[in-house]
């Protein structure tokens, strides 16, 4: 691959390509707006230097985010978490408000790659590169979140996380419009959560990654609402909603959870590669899906 | 192409320079400023022999642009011995073996750096975490985890 990216005597380069700073978020609009889909917006560069630097983009213009404040508030006003896209993902993981009000948010940022990346790469990049095996985009599924997404030519919408994840490394944002806001609901009292993966090495992308949350009805112990998502198991993050009405109503006893994973992984086919057959990523799932919503259900009956 | 101007402290020292919008930080430092001290091994962000300090936080310095890094603080490997002496942490991975060809050394001192500054007595675990995404084809990592405990060892008895 490197070869392939080498110019002559120099080492890996990108391409050229002209550059914005845009110190608001409505001369970013306008710059993309009218540079249609030429232009790339590039918020931590940890996905897309590397995409450039090996010549597999070729943007004519980067417009660089990181001078627009606006994109980088977080902010918890009536006990929502709302954090802009060009929150670091290091920043998000110090903060004891994504602890609190998002912790299955907050235990997913440290499995993303290494210190170095998590302190350039951002929430929004993650969520707008949308990597099939990345964990923000199954995180942003299990906690129902919303993205907010805004462009100069059709103002602001707001799009359920079940709704932005198109395809492979494909969004529904158009090239003009960018993510502005991840907006978290509140969780109900006593929700538990959990996220586990497995990967080659530390900070590897994961293999199979999986975040649950599950609540518990206070009066009977058993499950009201049981949520799963899996990372790395298809095109896209998946929620499995067969798997979760199987849980609702149920006892929160290993029995269940062993029937949740199984159901699960009828309920997969997942890609090939390199890192592990279908039948291995399907396997991985399963496990992952029984051990993170046992320790979810733990937790939320902790919490009780 | 247009160039950008990029004024920057690297290592205490404001500096300058006029680039293209594809020059690296990496490729600016060790070019245009003549710091070849931090190293470039894969130049896609995997090896993590290029991480510099961007204003204290560790960054890979080649997955970002030099004009990104406009108005930074940056620091790298030779700003940790400016008068020719070893500091601490590299007296430390002197005395453990901490490297053999050299070639990643940089590159896990400035993240060590980041990681003593933030923790200064991390457990052995958080130093494995800290250094996971630095690779080293030589030392087998031990007796670069020695070095970085016996540093932090150094700090507390040195208080
Ligand atoms: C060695 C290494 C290991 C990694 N390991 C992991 C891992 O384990 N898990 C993981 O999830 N990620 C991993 N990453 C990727 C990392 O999380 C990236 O930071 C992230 O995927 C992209 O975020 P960014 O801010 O760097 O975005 P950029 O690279 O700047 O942008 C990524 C894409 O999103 C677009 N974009 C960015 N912001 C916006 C916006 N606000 N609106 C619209 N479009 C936007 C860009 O145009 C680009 O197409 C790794 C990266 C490296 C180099
Ligand atoms: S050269 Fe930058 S991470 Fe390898
Ligand atoms: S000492 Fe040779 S690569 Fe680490």
């Amino acid at each position: 691959m490197k070869d392939a990216a080498r110019v002559g005597s120099l080492t890996v380069k990108p391409p050229p390509f002209d550059y914005s700073a845009p110190d608001t978020l409505e001369e970013a609009l306008f710059v993309l707006g009218e540079a249609g889909d030429e232009a790339r917006p590039l918020a931590g560069g940890q996905s897309l230097v590397p995409l450039l630097s090996l010549r597999l983009a070729r943007p004519s213009r980067l417009v660089d985010l990181a001078g627009i404040t606006a994109l980088k508030a977080l902010d918890t006003a009536g006990g929502h978490l709302a954090v802009g896209a060009m929150v670091r993902e290091r920043e998000a993981e110090r903060d004891e408000r994504v602890r609190s009000l998002a912790p299955v948010l907050a235990d997913a940022l440290p499995l993303i790659g290494h210190p170095a990346i998590r302190s350039r790469g951002t929430i929004g990049g993650s969520l707008s590169h949308a990597d099939p095996a990345a964990e923000l985009p199954a995180v942003a599924l299990v906690l129902e979140a919303e993205l907010v997404a805004e462009s100069r030519a059709r103002g602001r919408r707001s799009i359920p996380a079940a709704d932005f994840f198109t395809g492979f490394f494909t969004t529904a944002l158009a090239p003009d419009e960018l993510l502005t806001t991840l907006r978290v609901p509140s969780s109900a009292p006593g929700t538990g959560w959990a996220v586990d993966e497995v990967a080659r090495r530390h900070g590897d992308f994961a293999i199979v990654g999986a975040a649950a949350m599950v609540r518990l009805d206070t009066s009977t112990g058993r499950i009201e609402e049981a949520r799963l998502a899996l990372a790395g198991v298809g095109d896209t993050p998946v929620r499995l909603p067969e798997t979760e009405q199987m849980l609702a109503g149920a006892e929160p006893a290993d029995g269940a959870f062993a029937d949740a994973a199984e159901n699960t992984m009828t309920r997969l086919s997942p890609p090939a590669d390199v890192h592990g057959s279908a039948a291995y990523r399907r396997h991985v799932a399963g496990v992952l899906a029984r051990r993170t919503l046992k320790l979810a259900a733990q937790r939320a009956r902790e919490a009780a | 192409m247009t160039s950008f101007d990029v004024e920057l402290t690297v290592n205490g020292v404001p500096r300058r320079g006029s680039v293209e919008a594809r020059r690296t930080l990496a490729d600016f430092l060790r070019e245009d400023l003549g710091l070849t001290g931090t190293h470039l091994g894969c130049e896609h962000g995997v090896c993590g022999a290029c991480t510099v300090l961007v204003d204290g936080e560790p960054a890979r310095s080649c997955l970002m642009l030099a004009v990104q890094a406009r108005g930074a603080d940056v620091r790298t490997v030779e700003g940790l011995a400016p008068d020719g002496e070893m500091n601490r942490l590299q007296e430390a991975m002197w005395d453990s073996h901490g490297f053999q060809c050299g070639f990643c050394t940089p590159g896990f001192l400035m993240q060590i750096t980041a990681l003593l500054a933030e923790s200064p007595e991390p457990t052995e675990a958080e130093v494995r975490e800290a250094l996971s995404g630095n690779i080293c084809r030589c030392t087998g990592y031990e007796s670069i985890v020695n070095g970085v405990l016996l540093a932090a060892d150094a700090a507390i008895s040195h208080e």
